[in-house]
C-alpha cells in the first residue's frame, strides 16, 4: 500500500508539471487552432536561463539564501521566455496566420528546431546540473515520502492552474480571450484587439512554461537543450488526453498522464511477468494518445467540434 | 506570404547552399595534392550531441591530441610524407544513426576508424568497417559481443564487460557487503551486458537478486522504478548505463529515502556524474577498465598535455588517444595506410601507450587488462583497488 501512495505522488507530481506545460499548449489550440510544437523548448529556455542566472550569483560570490537566487532565477526566466513567448508568435505565426494550418504547423516544428539548436549553441551540449540551493526535507508517512520540493511543485501548480481559471472565467481579459477563441473576426468587431489578445495568450502560456522549466530542473537536478522535446510531446500529450482547447482539460489530463506513467512504470514489470520491462514508461503517454484518439478523439473534458479543415 | 516572394527567397536560399557545398569541396581537393604530402583520413566517431556528448567530444580530443603529436613529429609512409586528419563524425549514441556514419566514413576512404565510444554503436558498425576491410579500435565499446563476431577488423583498446561485471559482482557481495541486490540497466548493448555479468557474479558469489528493472538512455525520471525497488528492501542498487542516467538516479534514490548504496560500471565513474549528483555523489562506488589514470605508465604527462589543450578529461580521452596512436603505429610498421596492408600488422602489435602495454589477443581484445575501483569520497573520485585480471575470455 505505501508503494501505491508513493507511486501516487511520484505521478502527481510529475503531472502537475506536465499540466503547467499542456495549458501552454491548450490556450494556443483553443484561440488559433494551432498546435505550437516550440511549446517544450519554451520550457527548456526557461530551465537554462534560471541556470545560468543561478551560475552567475553563485559566481559573484554573493551571499544569500538559496531560496532567494532560486527565485531570483525563476523571475528572469519568466522574463526571458515571455519574450520569446511573444517574438515567436510575431515573427513566426503572425505572418502565417491566414495560411493553410499545414504552413503554421510545420512553422512551429522549425521554430522549436531553431530553439533547440540555439540552446545548445548558448549552453553546450552537456547536461548542466541544477546546484543544490534548497535545502532538501523529507517527510515520511504510511511508509511513502514527499519531499519539500514536490510539495511545494504541487501546491504552486495547483494556485497557478486556479489563479489561470480565474482569469479566464472572470475577468474581462479572460472574456476577451474566449470570445477570440470563439470567433476571431467577429471578436474583432466587437471592439477587442485580437492581435493584442492572441499575443498575451503566448505570454501567459510562456510564463507557465518557464515556471514549470525551473520546476523540472529544480525537481530532477537538472537540464539539458534537448529536455524540452520529450516534455513537450508528453504535455501534447496530456492536452489531447484532456481535450485540447479545454483548460481544465489540459490540467485534468496533465495529472492523469503523470499518474498513469508512474503506476505503468511501476507495476509493468510485475503485471506483464517481466515481457515489458519499466522501460516502456514512455511508451504509456503514447499509448494512452493512441486510445483517447480512437475511442475519444475529442478528448476526455472536449467538445465535439466540427470539422473544419 | 506571396508566390513570387517565397520563389525568390528559395533560389537565394538553393544559390547559398550550392557555393557553400562548391566551397566544401574545394577545401577537400586542396588537402590531398598541395604541398607534395599525401593525407591519410582517420576517422573517429562518438556522441557529439546529446546526453553523452561530453563524452563524446572527450573521444574527439584524445584522438586530435594523438593526431596533431604525430603530425608535428612527422611520419613517413611508402617514401611520402603523411598528415593526418581527423574526421569526426556523430553518431547520436544510436545504433541506427553509427551504420549511416560509418558508411559516410567507408564513403571518406577512411585508412582507419577510432570509436564507436559506445558498445551499441560499434556491434552495428563493426560489420560495415569489416565488409570494407577498415580496422576499427574502440576506445571504450565493452560489450563482450563487439569482439565476439569473428571480424579481424575489430579491436578494443579497454577490457570488456565480462571482467568488469565479475569484478563489480563479487566486489558487491565481498567487498561491500551487500546481499540483496536491485539490478537496473538502460537497454543498451552496454548497460544491458553488463548489468548481466553483474547478476551472474553477484548470484555466483552468494548475493541474491531482489529486482531487475529497466530504463532507457534518455530517461530522467527513475522514481517509478526506484519506488517499486524500494519495496523490495535492497542494500544494493547496481546500474548498468551513463553518467546522465545515473547522477540523477542516485539524487531520486536518496530523495525516496532508500538506504541502499550504489554500484555502478565506468559509464558512471566520470567528472561529469560528480558535476551532476554533487553531494548526493558522495559514497557511490564505480569501476573502471584499466589503471586509474595516475598510475597509468604516461598518465601524468597526458593528463598535463591533455588539460593545458582541451580542459578536464571526462573518461576515456586517454583510450582514444592510444587507439589513434596505435592505429598508427601498425601503419609505421606495414610502411602503408592501406587499411589491406597494415591490418596484418593489428594482430602483432606490442606497444606501451598511455593507459599500459597495447597488444591484443586472438579476438582483438586487450591482453591482461585491469579493473579498478573507485569511491566518490569529499567530493572526488577515490582508487579503491585495482583487480589484475587476463584477457577476460569467457
Amino acid at each position: 500500500m505505501d508503494i501505491l501512495t508513493q507511486q501516487l505522488i511520484n505521478g502527481l507530481v510529475l503531472g502537475s508539471i506536465y499540466a503547467l506545460v499542456a495549458l501552454g499548449y491548450t490556450m494556443v489550440y483553443g484561440i488559433l487552432e494551432l498546435i505550437n510544437f516550440a511549446h517544450g523548448e519554451v520550457t527548456m529556455f526557461g530551465a537554462m536561463i534560471c541556470l545560468a542566472v543561478i551560475g552567475a550569483f553563485a559566481g559573484s560570490g554573493a551571499d544569500m539564501h538559496g531560496a532567494i537566487i532560486v527565485l531570483f532565477g525563476l523571475l528572469a526566466a519568466i522574463a526571458v521566455c515571455v519574450g520569446l513567448g511573444f517574438v515567436i508568435e510575431r515573427v513566426a505565426y503572425r505572418p502565417l496566420r491566414r495560411a493553410p494550418r499545414l504552413a503554421a504547423l510545420i512553422t512551429a516544428i522549425g521554430v522549436s528546431i531553431v530553439l533547440q539548436n540555439l540552446a545548445m549553441l548558448i549552453w553546450g551540449k552537456q547536461y548542466i546540473s541544477f546546484p543544490p540551493l534548497l535545502p532538501l526535507v523529507r517527510y515520511e508517512f504510511g511508509g511513502a515520502v514527499i519531499t519539500n520540493l514536490q510539495i511545494f511543485i504541487m501546491i504552486l501548480s495547483c494556485l497557478l492552474m486556479a489563479g489561470l481559471l480565474l482569469l479566464i472565467k472572470r475577468t474581462r481579459l479572460g472574456r476577451a480571450m474566449r470570445a477570440t477563441a470563439q470567433a476571431q473576426d467577429i471578436a474583432g468587431l466587437m471592439g477587442i484587439n485580437v492581435n493584442t489578445i492572441i499575443s498575451l495568450t503566448f505570454i501567459i502560456g510562456a510564463a507557465l512554461a518557464a515556471i514549470a522549466g525551473v520546476m523540472v530542473s529544480a525537481y530532477y537536478g537538472l537540464a539539458h537543450y534537448y529536455m524540452g522535446f520529450m516534455l513537450g510531446l508528453k504535455a501534447f500529450t496530456a492536452a489531447v488526453l484532456g481535450g485540447i482547447g479545454n483548460i481544465a482539460g489540459a490540467m485534468l489530463g496533465g495529472l492523469l498522464l503523470g499518474v498513469i506513467e508512474s503506476l505503468g512504470a511501476g507495476y509493468i514489470g510485475t503485471l506483464t511477468g517481466g515481457f515489458l520491462g519499466s522501460h516502456y514508461q514512455d511508451v504509456f503517454a503514447f499509448f494512452v494518445l493512441i486510445l483517447v484518439l480512437v475511442i475519444r478523439p475529442s478528448g476526455l473534458l472536449g467538445e465535439r467540434v466540427v470539422e473544419r479543415a | 506570404m506571396d508566390g513570387p516572394r517565397m520563389t525568390k527567397w528559395a533560389v537565394w536560399a538553393f544559390t547559398i547552399a550550392l557555393s557553400l557545398s562548391a566551397c566544401g569541396q574545394k577545401e577537400e581537393a586542396a588537402t590531398g595534392t598541395t604541398t607534395g604530402e599525401v593525407t591519410v583520413r582517420i576517422g573517429q566517431v562518438s556522441p557529439l550531441t546529446g546526453p553523452q556528448a561530453h563524452l563524446g567530444k572527450d573521444n574527439d580530443n584524445g584522438a586530435r591530441l594523438a593526431l596533431d603529436e604525430i603530425n608535428a613529429t612527422g611520419v613517413t609512409l611508402g617514401g611520402k610524407k603523411v598528415k593526418f586528419v581527423l574526421v569526426s563524425e556523430d553518431d547520436q549514441a544510436d545504433p541506427r544513426i553509427a551504420t549511416i556514419v560509418a558508411d559516410k566514413l567507408i564513403d571518406r576512404r577512411v585508412a582507419g576508424v577510432i570509436g564507436h565510444l559506445n558498445s551499441g554503436t560499434s556491434i552495428p558498425a563493426s560489420k560495415r568497417y569489416h565488409e570494407a576491410g577498415i580496422p576499427q579500435i574502440s576506445p571504450s565499446a565493452t560489450a563482450i559481443a563487439y569482439t565476439a563476431q569473428g571480424f579481424n577488423t575489430t579491436y578494443r583498446v579497454m577490457t570488456n564487460d565480462l571482467q568488469q561485471g565479475r569484478v563489480l559482482g563479487e566486489y558487491a557481495v565481498k567487498k561491500l557487503g551487500t546481499q540483496r541486490i536491485a539490478i537496473i540497466d538502460d537497454r543498451t548493448a552496454y548497460g544491458q551486458g553488463l548489468a548481466d555479468e553483474v547478476e551472474k557474479a553477484a548470484k555466483a558469489a552468494g548475493g541474491t537478486i531482489v529486482a531487475r528493472e529497466f530504463t532507457t538512455d534518455r530517461s530522467t525520471d527513475f522514481l517509478a522504478i526506484l519506488t517499486s525497488i524500494k519495496a523490495r528492501k535492497p542494500d544494493l542498487v547496481f546500474y548498468g548505463g551513463m553518467d546522465a542516467q545515473g547522477a540523477p538516479m542516485v539524487k531520486q534514490l536518496h530523495s525516496l529515502g532508500i538506504k541502499a548504496k550504489f554500484l555502478g560500471g565506468d559509464g558512471v565513474q566520470t567528472f561529469e556524474f560528480l558535476k551532476l549528483a554533487a553531494v548526493d555523489a558522495e559514497g557511490v562506488t564505480a569501476s573502471s577498465p584499466g589503471l586509474p589514470l595516475d598510475s597509468m605508465p604516461g598518465g601524468k604527462e597526458f593528463r598535463e598535455k591533455f588539460t593545458a589543450k582541451y580542459g578536464v578529461i571526462q573518461n576515456y580521452a586517454p583510450y582514444a588517444y592510444d587507439a589513434a596512436m596505435t592505429l598508427v603505429e601498425a601503419m609505421k610498421k606495414a610502411d602503408s595506410a592501406e587499411p589491406a596492408k597494415y591490418l596484418a600488422e593489428l594482430p602483432r602489435i606490442q606497444r606501451a601507450g598511455v593507459t599500459g602495454p597495447i597488444g591484443f589477443d586472438e579476438r582483438g581484445d586487450i591482453r591482461g587488462g585491469a579493473i579498478t575501483l573507485y569511491q566518490v569520497k569529499n567530493g572526488k573520485w577515490e582508487v579503491l583497488e585495482t583487480v589484475m585480471g587476463g584477457a577476460g575470455q569467457k
